[in-house]
């Protein structure tokens, strides 16, 4: 399965292990793994929840993995979101690609969390020493996702 | 028509339910029509449904008999 929505921790370890067994193809792995913070916008973060959309979330990830795919000479890609309760130092997230050579792994990674960041449906909602609070989108994670339309 | 409706995060707190059933009057055909219709309920969803609101509209299919449109603020994971 290359799309995980899942509460439990991942191994990244164990997974990239998986991702490449049995197939002496591989030559390179990149893997991105975001991890939850303690500091947002200025404000400490105790916790915080992700929420998603069930079924419309894998869509949008697997349409997200067939783009990379299509676009870059890749072997395989993975991605694990973690969603409910997460506190500070906690993994968030994981995508792991597979090619021959790095260019093509780093491109499809970087493409992939871009894409996810601002297209597939999950939010986040901190719990602040002032209160809980929504995460608001941000402007750079949607440039960071247009610089893949101009090249 | 009727028509399943899903909220989530902000909206979906903001409205005070995460989903309902609705049976949409003759006039209102398009997701945008919807979010009219909603916002015309007054208090929290004339604010939350709010025209100057960033909001993303999902909807399955084109709007037809079975669809689910979901309100939501643009998204934050990663």
């Amino acid at each position: 399965m290359a799309v995980r929505v899942q509460t439990q921790d991942f191994d990244l370890t164990t997974e990239i292990s998986a991702l490449r067994a049995n197939t002496p193809k591989v030559g390179a792995v990149v893997s991105f793994v975001g991890t939850v913070r303690d500091l947002n916008e200025g404000e400490h973060v105790a916790e915080m929840e992700l929420e998603h959309y069930p079924g419309m979330t894998e869509k949008a990830l697997e349409d997200i993995v067939a783009q990379a795919k299509s676009r870059w000479d890749i072997f395989e890609a993975l991605v694990i979101h973690r969603v409910g309760p997460l506190k500070p130092l906690e993994q968030i997230v994981l995508v792991a690609v597979t090619s021959a050579h790095r260019g093509e792994a780093f491109d499809a990674c970087e493409f992939i969390i871009d894409y996810l960041k601002t297209q597939a449906p999950f939010w986040k909602k901190e719990q602040t020493p002032t209160g809980a609070r929504w995460v608001d989108a941000r402007v750079s994670d949607d440039e960071a996702m247009a610089k893949w339309a101009q090249r | 028509m009727q028509i399943q409706l899903r909220f989530f995060a902000s909206v979906r707190e903001a409205v005070g339910t995460a989903q309902e059933s609705l049976e949409l009057p003759a006039d209102v055909t398009t997701a945008g029509q919807v979010r009219d219709y909603l916002r015309s309920r007054g208090g929290p969803w004339a604010e939350a449904l709010a025209e100057g609101r960033s909001l993303r509209i999902a909807c399955n299919q084109q709007m037809a008999e079975g669809c689910e449109l979901a309100f939501f603020p643009p998204v934050t994971g990663g």
